[in-house]
């Protein structure tokens, strides 16, 4: 297999999102758009246009509006429903449990610019909680797209599969990959490179910055193993397992460290293969600054997850 | 039950006077659940009884052998903790053999505290916290107004659920989107968990508020099953508010306006009294 690699460009992964979701909506007239006033921020405008009557814009009430999600699926729509992640998820959490999980309910919940991505409007605005809140949410797939072909990928299997699921994405620009072998498989993870002295596991815009942190590891001699778990659930135990033969387990987030995906390895690792892990993520709610200045400060960036690879093979070492 | 049918059918006192028989009949046998799964809702249940009994037995139109069927009409109940009568009602009108009401709450029984839809055909969507039943509603009806699909979506919601804001928020989209075919009752027996809704959070002037979100409102008695058929069969421009008002524990002396009796088991002996005040 050879090697992943990212590309020059950056992409917005919403417009990769709303263009997939408007093809989509040409072939198949039960796909509707529901939204909390976030008809710009989405970027749904072109769907509004496109669809008219398809747009459920239920204003500024995240409440009602997954609700209303859960009742068109009951009408045999396939609402996809989009808003701010912070919002979606924090503000309707109890009515994604037992109007969409709970009731099976035929609805995919678009978080957008999640993770940091508001960075400057601080913890009210970050979504970096919301892993941790849906993980556990039985019947619900929860997926994290990477690039913006993932993101395309993503939002077209969900359409396909008869059932709740949550997508994450990202507004900050990331590089597209370049894939060896190109597929998507909800609940499947992604080895993007191969390596047995360390593995980084990674999802959303943090594996674009795995990637290089292997690229720079391998330049000192260490290979790194690189693994995109887009779907944080269904989860790709055996991709955890094969990560753990390396010995040493770095897992790189958006999200915090508590519940994310470093919980979701831990849980694989602790009981099934244990070795040494690290968790990148935030610690909590994050003081003011820009996005870069926080991925910097918590060190998720290429050289932190490469300086996090390194600790791990020390400590080993010792 | 559908539309058809009932055209044909009987005049309005008789079609009346057989809700009134099954409302009496959900009553009892809500009672008995209570009583041998020893805990329950009986003053809502009671309360909601009449309601049931009119959409069940007189105004939906659905075919309990396919309770997926897509031009069925939709009803959400969104006080789902008064499972006594809704799991009655729905075996009632034949969702699920009516001996399995004898299950309720029982370990791995399909008959939980609060209806799923996933164990049991009948529920289309699964309730128990508050405020759920109307959004979801809305969404249903808008899926039909897209469709223009002839069925009506019904939701029955408690009084003192209206404190929760979600139910507002959706209000406000379906006064907006003009859903013509979405129907609220309103399960008014003034009564929340503890205490008088006014005392707690007042919801009145409660007519003025529906109207002010674009609802038509109707205000009935709710044990009146000709007031029940005729209101809930009324479909205009708006969407349709219809506030029932009703008695807590309604049909058992004891229980009646007895905020104590929001959830309770009756003793063997109030058991006894209580299906000799119903059996009339």
């Amino acid at each position: 297999m050879s090697d992943a690699k990212t590309t020059a460009g950056l992409f917005d992964c919403r417009e990769a999102y709303v263009a997939t979701l408007e093809a989509l909506a040409h072939e198949d007239e039960r796909i509707v758009a529901v939204v909390n006033d976030s008809v710009g921020s989405s970027k749904l405008g072109k769907f509004r246009s496109a669809f008219p009557d398809r747009m459920i814009n239920v204003g500024i009430a995240e409440q009602a509006m997954v609700g209303v999600g859960a009742g068109l699926a009951n009408g045999g729509k396939i609402p996809f429903v989009s808003g701010a992640s912070c919002f979606l998820t924090g503000r309707a959490l109890e009515q994604i449990k037992a109007d969409v999980a709970y009731s099976q309910a035929n609805v995919k919940l678009c978080g957008i610019s999640s993770g940091i991505a508001y960075g400057e409007l601080g913890p009210t605005h970050h979504s970096i909680e919301d892993l941790a809140w849906l993980r556990p949410m039985a019947n619900l797939t929860v997926i994290v797209p990477s690039d913006p072909w993932e993101t395309s990928e993503a939002i077209k299997a969900a359409a396909a599969f008869n059932g709740p699921v949550f997508i994450r994405i990202s507004r900050m620009p990331v590089p597209a990959l370049e894939r060896a072998n190109p597929t998507f498989t909800i609940g499947k993870a992604e080895t993007l490179r191969e390596g047995d002295d360390v593995a980084i596991i990674a999802n959303g815009i943090m594996v674009h910055r795995a990637l290089d942190a292997a690229q720079a590891l391998a330049a000192e001699g260490i290979s790194a193993r690189v693994v995109n778990m887009s779907s944080l659930t269904p989860l790709d135990e055996q991709a955890i397992l094969d990560a753990a033969a390396t010995g040493a387990v770095v897992t790189v987030e958006e999200h915090s460290v508590k519940g994310g995906l470093g919980g979701a390895v831990a849980e694989v690792i602790a009981t099934q293969a244990p070795c040494p892990m690290r968790i990148l993520g935030f610690p909590g709610f994050l003081p003011t600054g820009s996005v870069e200045f926080l991925l910097e400060r918590y060190g998720l960036t290429t050289d932190g997850i490469a300086d996090a690879a390194r600790g791990l093979l020390a400590k080993r070492a010792a | 039950m559908n539309r058809d049918n009932r055209a044909e059918a009987d005049d309005l006192e008789a079609r009346a006077a057989h809700v009134a028989e099954r409302a009496n009949w959900i009553r009892r046998s809500a009672l008995k659940m209570i009583v041998e799964a020893q805990q329950g809702h009986p003053g809502g249940d009671l309360s909601s009884a009449d309601i049931l009994s009119a959409l069940y037995f007189d105004v939906l139109n659905y075919d309990s052998q396919q309770p997926n069927a897509p031009d069925r009409d939709r009803f959400i109940m969104s006080k789902g903790h008064c499972t006594g009568a809704f799991y009655s009602v729905l075996a009632g009108a034949g969702f699920f053999p009516e001996e399995e009401l004898s299950t309720y709450l029982k370990p791995l029984s399909r008959l939980n505290g609060h209806p799923s839809r996933t164990y049991l055909p009948g529920v289309e969507t699964n309730t128990g916290p508050l405020g759920h039943g109307l959004p979801v509603a809305v969404g249903v009806a808008i899926a039909g107004q897209i469709d223009k699909a002839d069925f009506r979506v019904f939701v029955l919601t408690g009084d003192g659920e209206l404190q929760e804001g979600s139910c507002w928020e959706a209000a406000m989209t379906a006064g907006h989107r003009k859903l013509s075919n979405l129907t609220v009752i309103v399960d008014r027996n003034r009564l929340q968990q503890g205490a008088p809704t006014e005392d707690t959070v007042a919801l009145e002037p409660l007519a003025n508020k529906w109207n002010a979100f674009g609802f038509d409102v109707v205000e009935i008695d709710g044990h009146d099953p000709q007031a029940l058929i005729q209101a809930l069969s009324h479909q205009g421009p708006r969407p349709l508010c219809v506030i029932a008002s009703t008695v807590k524990g309604k049909g058992v002396s004891y229980m009646e306006n007895q905020a104590g009796w929001h959830h309770g088991c009756p003793s063997p002996a109030q058991y006894e009294q209580a299906l000799k005040e119903l059996a009339a």
